[in-house]
């Protein structure tokens, strides 16, 4: 079904953008993505524009022909005649089938520790504690919590557990005991556990590696980047800086891990603006699977992103894209966990409209055993869901969730990005708008930019 | 074609009859955190 009213199509049902000498096309409702020449760059934009066809070929024939104008033509006549450009959104009717399905929780974000060795300046969970009291889980409250996921998870057969904080290696004995657990309710009940790790780093070492490789699906490294930057922003509560004991234990558990999931994550703040040499610092130090994600935090801090900034935030993400570009054909490529994209599979739809899932298939758990929609919500009272010892209380708070989807956000109908990031992150919207059909912004501007890269990114080497 | 070159042969409107089954990974459990990445993520049924 194409998007055609008449003899015109309707707009906005494709982005078209230029990076890197490419010219790229994205029918956004199908994910097609399309690298195509000038002549057909123009027609598509024209008829994006809702002009008529023959209107375009007239005007367009006097620069590039008329013969290659028709030939243009008919070639994009066939993508829409295929479903592949102009393609209309048919998933709206599809949300209700994805929000009345029976409520499962498939994922759950175990805090087992709210207290840190470290003192993160841009901490969402203020150095672990998330406005409450330090705190570690207790083995009762980890088992009762698989518990819970066990018998609220109905058919699904995989569950996920990450182990959060504050920084869980303060709480060791608690997370062996849980995997323990965890793997001795796998064969009795029909479930499979992929256990992740979130660490700064600090306490690992050989007996926790060794955990870490066998025990767990993926193992997030805290790590920002060039000494400075990560000493600057990731300190010790005495202010002495981290990078130089956690990068001796990375770069020995990235050793072993080869191939398995791991990523070493970094965040940057509008101190290094210049994030894409922290990245490639990384790269250089031999880490294949590099995250770095902007900062979160309100405007008040001075390591705050700024609107101001977004022009040379997207300009490092142009750089590290075209880097990667650079050293994949070199033989010496890395993954950039937000420049991952599978155009040849990837996500369904339901998964694309139902997003993270925060609030109700994934919940964050305290080291109490409340439950809340996610990580970035503990300690909000009036979204405390329950406990894992109750059960849900609040159903109005899943609810609240369920409902909120790219339909339910005016930003997002309009956005071409909507179906990468689902209508973005439910806390982030919360924290700056206390209304979550809001958007953040900021998180919005780079999204797209780092859409537009990783295709650009797809099409450089498709086209090699 | 001879003027475009398309990169992706699934198209997302085939994913509404199959897709759904709710098995793959949930995108906080990787290595964002503090945003929304669901387009990178793997379908556990590729």
């Amino acid at each position: 079904m194409n998007g055609q009213l008449g003899s015109r199509f309707e707009e906005g049902l494709v982005h078209l953008y230029k990076n890197n000498g490419y010219n790229i096309v994205l029918d956004i409702n199908s994910g097609s993505v399309h690298v195509v020449d000038d002549l057909v760059y123009d027609i598509v934009e024209a008829l994006d524009q809702g002009q008529e066809k023959e209107t375009v070929i007239e005007r367009l024939s006097s620069m590039y022909g008329r013969q290659e104008v028709q030939d243009g033509y008919a070639e994009c006549e066939s993508l829409i005649a295929d479903g592949q450009l102009f393609s209309k959104d048919i998933y709206e009717d599809a949300i209700g089938v994805y929000t009345k399905k029976e409520p499962v929780v498939k994922a759950l974000c175990l805090h087992v520790a709210h207290a840190c060795n470290l003192s993160c300046r841009y901490c969402f969970a203020e150095e672990g504690e998330y406005h409450g009291q330090r705190a570690v889980m207790s083995a009762e409250v980890g088992r009762r919590a698989l518990d819970f996921l066990v018998e609220n998870s109905g058919s699904r057969r995989n569950l996920e557990v990450d182990f959060f904080g504050g920084e869980p290696l303060m709480d060791w004995d608690v997370v062996k005991e849980v995997v323990a657990y965890g793997r001795s309710l796998e064969r009795e009940k029909e479930k499979r556990f992929r256990f992740t790790l979130t660490t700064n780093g600090v306490l690992l070492d050989e007996e926790k590696m060794d955990l870490a490789d066998r025990e767990m699906s993926n193992v997030v490294l805290s790590l920002d980047g060039r000494p400075k930057v990560h000493d600057k922003m990731r300190p010790f509560p005495n202010g002495a800086g981290s990078y130089g004991l956690v990068l001796p234990k990375f770069l020995e558990f990235a050793k072993r891990r080869g191939d398995k999931d791991h990523y070493v994550r970094g965040t940057f703040t509008r101190h290094n603006l210049d994030f894409s040499k922290d990245v490639l610092h990384m790269a250089d130090l031999g880490f294949k699977h590099i995250s770095m994600e902007p900062v979160v935090a309100p405007e008040t801090e001075d390591h705050a992103l700024r609107l101001e900034d977004l022009p040379a935030v997207c300009e490092q993400y142009d750089i590290l894209a075209r880097e990667m570009i650079r050293r994949e054909r070199e033989g010496r490529g890395f993954q950039f966990f937000h420049f991952m994209i599978d155009l040849s599979g990837g996500p369904c739809v339901y998964k694309r409209l139902s997003g993270c899932g925060s609030g109700t298939e994934y919940l964050a758990v305290t080291p109490w055993g409340d439950l809340y929609p996610c990580h970035q919500f503990v300690g909000e009272e009036k979204f405390r869901m329950g406990t894992v010892f109750d059960g849900i209380k609040r159903p109005d708070v899943r609810e609240l969730f369920l409902a909120c989807n790219v339909y339910t956000k005016p930003a997002c109908r309009k956005c071409f990005a909507r179906f990468y990031c689902s209508g973005g992150c439910a806390a982030n919207s919360y924290n700056f708008h206390k209304d979550m059909e809001q958007v953040y912004e900021i998180g919005c501007v780079l999204e797209r930019k780092r859409v537009e890269c990783a295709i650009m990114i797809k099409a450089a080497l498709a086209c090699d | 074609m001879k003027h475009i070159k398309t990169l992706n042969t699934v198209k997302l409107q085939n994913t509404v009859k199959k897709g759904g089954c709710g098995e793959c990974q949930t995108s906080c459990q990787s290595a964002c955190k503090t945003s929304c990445t669901v387009g990178n993520q793997t379908c556990e049924h590729k």
